[in-house]
């Protein structure tokens, strides 16, 4: 079985393409607690790669600290083929990074939101209304371009993040939660723009979710976490089959940890309960 | 090599000038956002600034004390507009526009100096609300090309200036809720231990030592000389902005090392 450890066990095999994310015994520390725990990982170009895990497993905690937005507290990690410690700035001209947040400025228009992060990623002058346009036409919000966020819907505004994330045609994309709290139509369609962006900028993705119907379709690979490790990592397929017969993700997991996916803390209830509330 | 560099400070620009952008945006979608900030300096001017213009000695003799305390007003809504620029900043990371700023490439700096510059262009709308008023008032305004450039100058240093120290006090409280109650503490001894309503020179020793060490008194000391036909600078328009240009690059290099740890 695939488990953490050296970075060779969890490089896939199967994909020729260059690593592009390599992360050695990567750990974040908040005081007492160990967010991330000594994460060896390494994911491939144009490969849609899942980190699966309940609320606070430290899935966003290893996101951000992937993204340069969190110094890790040891360990380190190559990013786009840039050292994380040492030319952040390297890193980030090179990755996409949609927030589990809400990201667009809800007081811009789509269109003024594109036109800010294609200045902030130097895209050239003569460049930007092209692939702005482009990035309008293919999430499909041309037609409220000129509407202020704030009147947009979730799906929209998830679409227009990923817009603004990708305008500089990044090497790496993360998604953090990319369609929490979207109802199926918005969150399918999601998905398929993350199909989308993989095969047009030959992109890895890496997203993180706490939905295993939604790992299972998505992602070429994924890695289980709990309790800020990696507890398994491998295609779905693979995973499935080695927890037996007819087996689904939910069953992996509860294997691997001893945890119904869905039990948690006070925190992991309300969320969970808000997210029923909008998908009703 | 000089191409280089200039090909990289252009990039620098258009970094800044897009966080700035994107706040002029704003003021075009909510222009009623700026009337409404602009009713306050207003009536400081008509009802304080007429009450104590029949006091004798609170300005210069030669100066009428609405002259006086125009540049002094001027200088205080700019200061009130840029100390809670900071609770913008929390509501950012709140939200999560934040990291949008903070995962691009952009040098920490250039969004510091964006955020610096968005808060100017805001503190120069607010002076032209205040000009208008004071001309309607028979403020003796000058309106000398080279003067005015000079007055814009110093209003986008001031607005620079505090609205960075907010940021570097937000990146400290971290929460709405603390930094309402420090932006109120810090306006009220920024405000009166400065020339803004009074000269220095009615100030017990202890209080002239604090205004001398305020950056608002040299922006306001700066804003007499250019601002009005009959203005008179005390330390002299060069030391006036020698002095907030030091103090803006000060708070600018702090918030750079400050800002990008409010994700964190």
């Amino acid at each position: 079985m695939p488990t953490a450890g050296a970075v060779p066990q969890s490089v896939d095999r199967g994909n020729p393409r260059p690593a592009v994310v390599e992360t050695h015994r990567l750990t974040r520390r908040f005081g007492a607690l160990t967010a991330v725990d000594a994460v060896s990982l390494g994911v491939r170009g144009a490969e849609i790669f899942g980190l699966i895990g309940p609320n606070g497993a430290g899935k966003s905690t290893l996101i951000k600290m992937l993204t340069t937005m969190l110094p890790p507290s040891s360990g380190g990690a190559v990013v786009a083929g840039f050292d994380l410690a040492t030319q952040a700035a390297q890193v980030r001209r090179h990755i996409g990074y949609v927030p589990q947040l809400l990201s667009a400025d809800s007081e811009l228009t789509g269109y003024e939101n594109l036109l800010l992060s294609a200045r902030l990623y130097l895209i050239p002058r003569a460049e930007r209304k092209q692939r702005i346009g482009e990035a309008l036409a293919m999430m499909g919000l041309t037609e409220v371009r000129e509407r202020l966020v704030r009147n947009y819907s979730g799906g929209m505004i998830r679409r227009l993040e990923i817009a603004q994330s990708t305008l500089h045609r990044p090497a790496i994309i993360f998604m953090d939660e990319p369609t929490e709290g979207l109802d199926p139509v918005a969150r399918h369609a999601v998905w398929s723009h993350i199909r989308d962006l993989r095969a047009r900028l030959a992109a890895a993705v890496i997203v993180t979710t706490h939905y295993m119907d939604e790992a299972d379709v998505l992602c070429d690979r994924i890695a289980l976490i709990d309790r800020g490790r990696i507890q398994a990592v491998g295609t779905p397929a693979a995973l499935k089959a080695e927890a037996g017969a007819n087996a689904t993700l939910d069953d992996v997991f509860e294997k691997l940890t001893g945890l119904a996916p869905e039990g948690g803390d006070y925190r992991n209830v309300r969320q969970s309960r808000r997210a029923a509330r909008e998908h009703t | 090599m000089s191409t280089l560099r200039a090909a990289a400070m252009g990039g620098y620009l258009t970094q800044v000038l897009a966080v700035a952008g994107a706040e002029v945006s704003k003021l075009r979608h909510d222009p009623w956002e700026l009337v409404s900030r602009a009713i306050q300096p207003v009536l400081w001017l008509v009802l304080f600034g007429e009450v104590m213009a029949q006091v004798r000695g609170l300005a210069p003799h030669h100066v009428a004390y609405l002259d006086f305390l125009t540049p002094g007003i001027l200088a205080q809504s700019v200061l009130f507009v840029a100390i809670f620029y900071g609770i913008s900043a929390i509501w950012e990371r709140d939200l999560g526009v934040l990291h949008r700023y903070l995962a691009s490439p952009a040098p920490r700096s250039a969004l510091v100096c964006g955020k610096a510059l968005s808060s100017s262009v805001r503190a120069l709308s607010q002076a032209l609300v205040i000009y208008l008023c004071a001309a309607l008032l028979g403020v003796h305004l000058n309106h000398a090309p080279a003067d005015t450039a000079y007055a814009i100058l110093l209003i986008v240093l001031g607005a620079g200036l505090f609205s960075t120290f907010s940021l570097i006090i937000a990146c400290i409280v971290r929460t709405r809720e603390r930094f309402m109650g420090i932006g109120q503490v810090l306006t009220m001894p920024i405000f009166f231990a400065s020339n803004a309503i009074y000269p220095i020179a009615l100030m017990p020793r202890w209080l002239r030592w604090i205004s001398s060490a305020n950056p608002l008194t040299y922006e306001v000391d700066g804003l007499r000389a250019v601002m009005l036909t009959s203005g008179r600078s005390t330390y002299g328009l060069a030391h006036d902005v020698a002095a907030l240009v030091l103090t803006a690059a000060l708070m600018i290099a702090i918030a750079s090392r400050m800002y990008p740890r409010m994700t964190q």
